[in-house]
């Protein structure tokens, strides 16, 4: 082949490099596609939402070093709105749904980034966590989302009013393409010359600004696609379990969705996805056990215990390890 | 009846005294938040916890071990400022040497172990806590009644917190604090122990959460619940007055106090974020906070 020999081997090595994540996309988009005929396609859609809402914070935290203590307040607003648009409006199909959904968690990320990126390192993770008690809040208060009882009896309704999501198969393929697509616009920003900014911004953000970017910009781009995918994980939740509550909205998510992203791997793109399955798994397996009540413990020592000596993750960990051994 | 804004003047001073005593706990708090904060450069997520711990340690040292209101005042801040102080030794200083999002990550994780764990052996409903009985009973001052312990817990907050202010600014320990707040690197090279001064601070910052528990636990429910949800509130305060100064600190907690009294008086469905709206201002006209200086 001509071309090849006219290739620098960095190029070369790009190239190789493309090919075999092109290959490992492929491979998992066919796993995802068949797993829902060995495991209950219900936990496999709760772990895919909560996937997304670990993606969307892993942007903002593996990638541009800002930590979000709020972004329960994304996953909330999303499933409310989604629920309460579906519920009151039988005709609207649950697309639409989701994105009016995603499309108020855009309008609140964009409010709380203006206000939180004024602040830096620890005082931004305490304001984004003190706007999203103040949205748990509201949301306790506010006439139309149920108060502590939550809002049910979501319909799921007809795909552009076409395929019924009754069934539970049809939600699923509906969920993972969802997800899909959130993976996708993750994996583009962080690959865009948008991401290598970002990524310079969180190494070093003086030298950042003295190379003439508007750091500000950046990251409230940054924070607001975060936001909007957090809104369309929990749109898409609210969709599938058909409620929407104020667990959601609680700081204890946000906690959860921190340690999803520890715990896979922060910085890395299947790291959250990983880290929510694992969580996600944990948490119904002791729901069942009589280990039940020790949820939040053992949340929390998974917690110390990761930030005292796994800090990669596991997702983290292995790349270290495929780096020293095969290159 | 004297009325203020239409208000009766007894309503209204009550609700502000509660306000009051409200603030002086945000001031205790973010006071202990604000010189760990110094110092080790980590927010204390367990802070709260460590307040509710106080409590608990009161409730459960008067029922099973007879440990009455004025001996749990002084015992139980040197049992949980000594648990902090063992945190310190044990796990925080191992991670100091990084970013110091990682203390706020790890101290999370052990408000989670103290509240998920008290959560499973009591429950989430409070118990309530005897008003110890040499301060029971109120004043009458003409224009509002005022419960003798209410008036305790303010003037105790204020001696702790200016007592501390003063130790802090005019002492020679103090002096060491301030240093080591500025540099730690050259403390310890003109031969003071900077780890021990790390391990001891901590503690009192502990402890002072501590303190404001057991101060709190006659006034609020003691549930192992109650401190997480004022953290957010504290934190709240922290970012209105900036953690660089100890007096801001003080000021900023009881004037969010009166604020959110002040709310409840005319507009009760805003108590719970006023002070969350004042961030919101304080960010957009003063991004540093009231009292911090600019980065």
């Amino acid at each position: 082949m001509a071309t090849t020999q006219q290739l620098t081997p960095a190029m070369q090595r790009q190239r190789s490099a493309r090919l075999r994540r092109n290959t490992l996309y492929l491979v998992l988009i066919v796993l995802g596609l068949l797993a829902p005929l060995a495991i209950y396609p219900v936990f496999l859609m709760k772990v895919l939402c909560f996937a997304l809402f670990a993606c969307a914070f892993n942007l903002l935290l593996g990638y541009a070093g800002l930590l979000s203590f709020g972004h329960a307040a994304f996953l909330a607003t999303g499933g409310y709105f989604t629920g309460i648009m579906l519920a009151s409006y039988p005709g609207l199909t649950p697309e639409v749904g989701i994105l009016i959904g995603t499309l108020a968690a855009v309008v609140l990320g964009t409010f709380f980034g203006v206000l939180a990126i004024r602040r830096q390192g620890i005082y931004f993770a305490m304001v984004t966590l003190a706007l999203a008690q103040m949205v748990f809040f509201f949301f306790v208060q506010a006439p139309f989302t149920g108060g502590e009882d939550g809002l049910h009896g979501v319909p799921r309704g007809e795909l552009f009013g076409l395929i019924s999501l009754s069934d539970n198969l049809n939600m699923y393929y509906f969920v993972f393409a969802v997800f899909v697509i959130g993976f996708a616009i993750i994996q583009r920003a962080v690959h865009s010359p948008y991401g290598q900014v970002l990524k310079a911004i969180r190494e070093n953000e003086p030298r950042a600004v003295s190379l003439g970017y508007n750091v500000d910009a950046y990251k409230l781009v940054a924070f607001v696609l975060s936001a909007g995918l957090a809104g369309l994980a929990g749109s898409t939740k609210t969709v599938v379990f058909q409620l929407a509550s104020l667990t959601d909205a609680h700081w204890h998510m946000s906690g959860e969705v921190i340690l999803m992203t520890l715990l896979g791997g922060v910085g890395t793109l299947f790291g959250p996805v990983v880290g929510a399955g694992l969580v996600v798994s944990l948490q119904t397996q002791l729901a069942q056990s009589p280990l039940g009540n020790w949820v939040s413990v053992i949340l929390g020592l998974i917690f110390v215990v990761c930030v005292l000596s796994f800090r990669s993750g596991i997702v983290g960990e292995i790349q270290k390890m495929v780096r020293k051994n095969f290159k | 009846m004297t009325m203020i804004f239409g208000v009766p003047l007894m309503v209204f001073m009550g609700q502000l005294m509660l306000g009051l005593i409200n603030g002086a706990f945000y001031a205790l708090l973010s006071l202990g938040l604000a010189v760990i904060f110094g110092l080790l450069k980590i927010v204390n997520f367990a802070h709260g916890a460590q307040y509710m711990l106080g409590a608990f340690a009161a409730l459960l040292g008067l029922q099973y071990l007879g440990i009455n209101y004025w001996v749990a005042l002084l015992l139980v801040p040197l049992v949980v400022g000594g648990l902090g102080m063992v945190i310190e030794r044990l796990i925080l200083r191992r991670i100091a040497h990084l970013d110091h999002l990682y203390g706020l990550l790890l101290t999370f994780g052990l408000a989670l172990i103290f509240e998920g764990s008290l959560i499973n052996f009591f429950g989430v409903s409070g118990s309530s806590y005897p008003t110890p009985a040499l301060l029971e009973g109120g004043m009458n001052l003409g224009f509002m009644f005022l419960p003798t312990y209410r008036a305790w817990v303010l003037v105790a907050a204020l001696v702790v917190c200016l007592g501390t202010w003063f130790v802090i600014e005019r002492t020679r320990l103090g002096a060491y604090l301030r240093a080591g707040t500025e540099n730690p690197a050259l403390m310890q090279a003109f031969g003071v122990n900077v780890p021990l001064l790390i391990t001891l601070t901590y503690g009192f910052g502990v402890a002072l959460a501590a303190f404001a528990g057991v101060l709190a636990a006659p006034l609020y429910p003691v549930s192992p619940t109650m401190g997480s949800s004022l953290l957010i509130v504290v934190f709240a305060v922290v970012v209105i007055g900036g953690m660089g100064s100890i007096l801001g600190a003080i000021l900023t907690g009881l004037a969010m106090g009166l604020i959110e009294g002040l709310t409840k008086v005319y507009y009760p469905e805003a108590a719970n974020t006023v002070i969350f709206l004042v961030m919101i201002l304080v960010l957009l006209l003063r991004p540093a906070g009231l009292f911090g200086k600019e980065a």
